[in-house]
């Protein structure tokens, strides 16, 4: 668990691990984007779809399959500059995904800079559990933030991420006061975080936040199966089916009640 | 779609291809005529034209609203036995072979047996060609370095532009009587060829208005006999039409419509042009027939032919239909409402749909084995002050291809960064339902192509494209594409020293044993030879056949709709159109680069295979070297990932090519100038080459257009359009990029909104074309198994949508193949 700021690496990172950068993103943010996928997540969430991504190493799969790899700024760079003509054209740019890139907060700040150099629109897509110290030190680097919500119940929170969200909701607060763009991303998880106590609650929690009026939607769905069995992990959604597009109509009028823009998907 | 359509609709697409022995016939007959004698070239043939379009069987079909078939029934197809005499096992082929197959009845077997092959052995411009080409012209034809597009079928591949919608041919012919009182016996030595040609030329234009005529009388006395009250009023009204055009002027849509048709029949019955006619332009010509603004100033003014000392002249025929009663259409001058419009471009959509391509038989009909003729119309673009085009008739029209979803005609709609994006996100919306139309073209990017050609900036916004993605200047420019060059072959021939491996026989020159190159440098500069010499033959041939067409094959009807024929008093295909391009379609370019790529990654740069194994490797296709296959395919550089690695040396074979071609006279008068394009031609091409160093198997199909290698471009689409880009586009005539996407990609908004902004980035880039096949793997190969279920599956081949289980099953398999591009 990481827990304190030296377990962070910042200064002078000038390589990182990802494990893909998918170019031609369009459920990334605005336009079409590259996103480039940081290795290493703090938290294990139950329904998470991309379990190769949770170890900060690069791991070695059965079937000489290996996910992530140490590259450099240099080299995301170059990939990510190969679709400029793409970004300009339709309001798009890049989207640091993963995993959670805030735990490599010195490589990730390196690469905001130099998009930002570039006029490379940058969105990062966080869980938001972060040391505030190390959080703080990227605000200023990124143009949108796409912020996980999950659940409101503390306990729960830990039960099905296996963190607290105090610092979740800490740094979403820290967005807010600094008047930051934030996108809000919601998990719909059949039976975890679709109960009307969470919905009410993180309907709550954001209404006296200034400036965080957007809502995502992002009903689970089951792709991720073939994930835990190539790269032996256990699954424990087994059975979890997609929520119906009644449901998600529901919540969808739930949080526009609460005046805020939903969408649903990406 | 209303009740009729529909009808019409059924019946053309469940009517069966067959041969129609009419028009060879015709022909035969007026050749044995004593009216061949003793005139010109091309007076003989505007008169086998007349004699033709005075004695066809007129067709009428049921409920039509433009009328007009070039055989007697739809789909019954002509054959053209003065270009290319059909043996009685050519028509056996015909007859039996699994795609693209024409019914021939025993009777026109017994014609051909009896009388027409008797006549025309000998006399073909078929049999013309071949006895005037080189051996080394042959046997490169044999060994598949390239394809000859005018040994069955004539020259054409040309647009018309906007002369029909404000002139009628009454107008031509007082143009062609001023050219011919302009000529110079004095200081023309040319003088009598050209009274000659423009003698033919009023000839034809007479042919025209008497087989209009025909159709006039034949609807009156349809009209007479029809009970049912609004029929007739209908039949009537159209009596009225034809009765009018193509003599004067159009005033009304239906007339401007009809007009064009007549043309269209009159261009594919005169010859066989390969991409039939294409009105080119159409939501521009017919916009002020649709808003009613069309009335033409001078109307009235043309008055009748003069009466001339011609025999059989038409003019008595004209004057007695002329008085038919009832038969001046009552719309007058005015509008036309949207649903009118909307029916009348329906039914002028199946007259397309009832005419395949004649029927092609050997290399041919592997180049181009499909019913599709290549009618492209075009939509949207920009205006000749270089303004916004699209209008509210161009989304009409996109709905009409929408409703209609026929394979022809095949449409496009230009794209230029005036347009908005209204434009072509009402086009992707087509697209998305899966037939692959329309394409899509860059217009920005045609005019630079036509002005960097020479043309000026009017002519070059006035163009588009047509057939699959050729670039023109619409009626004014004869462009001709001369063949499919074989780009990979070249490769192959250069790594066995100017042999061909398949046949064991050298055709080429002796560059060196490819192991004996020190460097990539030394295998690029033997590729460059052979390259050079094979161009070089082809263009030898090129300028023999177009020569041999100029002298035998005149078109003087198809010249006096092109601009500056009458003027020049010059065949279209002797240099009368104002602008002259013949082309070379280069296929392959992906196989090609992968290739070079993959010898110059392992055998020069990483040295880990030598070329001897390399060879022995590909002697072998890969048997009992797996791994290295694997290694080629996984672990190279390819073109299509946006690597700079491959993709310059993509940018080198196109540059070698280009400079091989473009610049060397064509016999016509102007250039030779190369396009990217393959129509089903990849698949034959492969079909003649061993295993490839990019881990291509022998005989399967090369890459398509300028597409990757297929299941190559593992990087997504931007990676793919930005490889694309790499060549310059604009030094073209066109170049095809297709690519597939499943249809989830465009199942909401975000995705439409994100493929129109990828279209539009490539266009930024200055690609030419794009096209998409939205459907996913699963479905063909279903439709594969059972054809008889997705009879109407509708796919992108190369420039042209075709049913899918009317390809052969490499291509079918070729298509499966493509990389699938999703959303990530």
């Amino acid at each position: 668990m990481l827990d304190t700021l030296k377990d962070y690496k910042i200064a002078g990172a000038k390589t990182g691990i990802i494990f893909d950068i998918k170019h031609f993103a369009i459920h990334d943010g605005g336009g079409i984007r590259s996103t480039v996928f940081l290795k290493g997540c703090p938290m294990k969430c139950r329904w998470c779809h991309n379990p190769e991504s949770q170890a900060k190493e690069p791991e070695n799969f059965p079937g000489k399959v290996s996910i992530g790899e140490r590259v450099s700024v240099e080299h995301v760079l170059a990939e990510i500059e190969k679709d400029t003509v793409f970004y300009d054209e339709s309001g798009g740019g890049v989207t640091f995904s993963g995993g959670e890139p805030l735990l490599q907060p010195g490589f990730l700040s390196a690469l905001l800079l130099e998009c930002r150099e570039r006029e490379i629109h940058t969105i990062v897509d966080t869980c938001g559990y972060a040391v505030p110290q190390i959080f703080n030190s990227i605000i200023d680097k990124v143009d949108l933030f796409f912020y996980d919500m999950k659940l409101m119940d503390k306990e729960k929170h830990i039960e099905y991420t296996g963190v607290s969200n105090d610092r979740v909701n800490e740094n979403l607060k820290t967005l807010s006061e600094k008047e930051k763009a934030v996108v809000i991303r919601f998990p719909v998880i059949p039976g975890i975080t679709d109960s009307e106590k969470n919905l009410n609650d993180i309907a709550d929690f954001l209404s006296p936040l200034k400036g965080i009026d957007e809502i995502h939607l992002l009903p689970y769905h089951d792709t991720a199966a073939a994930k835990y069995k190539k790269f032996k992990k256990e699954n424990l959604m087994v059975g979890v089916k997609p929520p119906p597009a009644e449901r998600i109509e529901e919540i969808e009028k739930r949080f526009t009640g609460s005046g805020l823009k939903v969408k649903i998907g990406g | 779609m209303n009740d009729r359509i529909k009808k019409l609709r059924e019946q053309s697409i469940n009517a069966v291809n067959r041969i129609s022995s009419e028009r060879a016939r015709l022909i035969t007959e007026f050749y044995k005529s004593p009216a061949v004698r003793g005139v010109s070239i091309p007076v003989q043939r505007a008169l086998a034209f007349k004699y033709l379009l005075e004695n066809k069987e007129i067709c009428i079909n049921d409920g039509e609203l433009i009328v007009g078939e070039r055989g007697p029934a739809p789909k019954a197809t002509s054959t053209y036995p003065e270009v290319c005499i059909h043996t009685v096992k050519d028509l056996e082929i015909l007859n039996s072979r699994e795609k693209v197959s024409f019914a021939v009845d025993e009777e026109t077997k017994q014609l051909y047996e009896d009388t027409l092959i008797p006549f025309w052995q000998g006399k073909s411009m078929r049999e013309r060609i071949f006895a005037q080409l080189p051996e080394e012209w042959k046997q490169a034809y044999e060994a598949g370095i390239f394809t000859e597009f005018q040994e069955q079928r004539a020259p054409g591949h040309t647009v018309l532009g906007d002369k029909i919608y404000s002139r009628g041919f009454l107008d031509f012919k007082k143009e062609i009587a001023a050219s011919i009182r302009a000529l110079d016996f004095y200081e023309d030595p040319e003088a009598l060829d050209k009274r000659e040609e423009l003698k033919a030329m009023d000839i034809a234009a007479d042919a025209l208005i008497i087989y209009a005529q025909r159709h006039a009388r034949k609807l009156n006395e349809l009209a007479e006999k029809e009970k049912d009250p609004r029929r007739k009023q209908e039949l009537e009204k159209m009596a009225g039409i034809c009765d009018r055009v193509p003599a004067r002027a159009p005033r009304t849509f239906h007339e401007a419509l009809q007009y064009y048709w007549f043309v269209h029949i009159g261009v594919i019955s005169e010859v066989n042009p390969w991409d039939s006619f294409n009105p080119g332009r159409l939501d521009q010509h017919l916009f002020p027939f649709y808003k009613g603004t069309a009335f033409p100033a001078h109307e009235g003014s043309a008055t009748p032919p003069s009466k001339g000392d011609k025999k059989n002249s038409p003019e008595e025929k004209i004057s007695s239909l002329n008085k038919l009663p009832g038969n001046i259409s009552e719309e007058g001058p005015g509008s036309i409402s949207k649903e009118e419009a909307r029916e009348l471009l329906q039914a002028f959509w199946i007259k397309f749909n009832n005419h395949p391509a004649p029927p092609k038989t050997g290399v041919t009909a592997k180049e181009s084995n499909t019913y599709t003729d290549f009618t492209l119309i075009n939509i949207g673009g920009v205006k000749a002050d270089g303004s916004d085009a699209a209008n509210e008739l161009s989304y009409l029209i996109l709905d009409v291809i929408e409703e209609m979803r026929l394979v022809q005609p095949g449409s496009m709609v230009q794209i230029s960064k005036k347009n908005p994006d209204r434009l072509l996100k009402r086009a992707l919306k087509i697209i998305k339902t899966g037939f692959g139309q329309p394409s899509l073209f860059n217009s920005d990017a045609i005019i630079q192509e036509l002005t960097y050609q020479g043309k000026n900036l009017e002519d070059a916004r006035r163009g588009g494209a047509s057939g699959c993605v050729e670039t023109g200047a619409f009626g004014v420019e004869s462009y001709i594409l001369s063949g499919y060059f074989n780009l990979a072959k070249i490769l192959e021939i250069t790594l066995h020293n100017g042999v061909d491996p398949r046949q064991g026989k050298r055709i080429g020159l002796e560059t060196g044993a490819a192991e004996d190159f020190a460097g990539f440098g030394d295998l690029m500069a033997a590729y460059k030879k052979q390259l050079h010499h094979f161009i070089d033959i082809k263009i030898k041939g090129n300028n023999i056949i177009a020569r041999l067409y100029a002298k035998h094959m005149p078109v003087p009807f198809l010249s006096l709709l092109i601009d500056d024929c009458i003027e020049k008093g010059r065949d279209y295909n002797d240099g009368g159109a104002r602008y002259d391009t013949t082309y070379i379609q280069g296929v392959g370019l992906g196989s090609l680069t992968d290739s070079l790529t993959a010898l110059k990654y392992h055998v020069y740069d990483k040295k880990n295979i030598t070329m001897e194994k390399m060879k022995a490797v590909l002697a072998a296709d890969f048997s009992g070297y797996e791994d290295l296959r694997d290694e080629l395919l996984e672990r190279t550089p390819k073109y299509g990932r946006d690597d700079d690695y491959a993709d310059e040396i993509a940018a080198q074979a196109f540059n070698l090519f280009y400079n091989a071609v473009t610049g060397r006279p064509c016999s016509r008068g102007g250039v030779h100038r190369i396009n990217l394009l393959p129509t089903t031609c990849h698949v034959y091409f492969g079909s003649v080459i061993g295993a490839l160093p990019d881990g291509r198997k022998a005989r399967l199909p090369l890459s398509e257009g300028i597409s990757p290698v297929q299941g190559s471009d593992c990087k997504g689409p931007t990676a793919v359009l930005k490889s694309a880009a790499k060549i310059d586009h604009l030094k073209t005539g066109g170049t095809l990029l297709n690519q597939k996407f499943t249809p989830r990609l465009l199942a909401d908004e975000t995705g439409l909104t994100k493929l129109l902004h990828l279209v539009r980035s490539y266009f930024k880039l200055d690609g030419h074309h794009i096209q998409f096949n939205i459907v996913d793997a699963a479905t063909l190969r279903k439709a594969q198994r059972n054809p008889e279920q997705y009879r109407s599956l509708i796919v992108r081949v190369a420039g042209y949508s075709d049913y899918f289980v009317d390809l052969g099953v490499d291509l079918q398999n070729e298509i499966i193949a493509r990389t699938e591009h999703n959303e990530f």
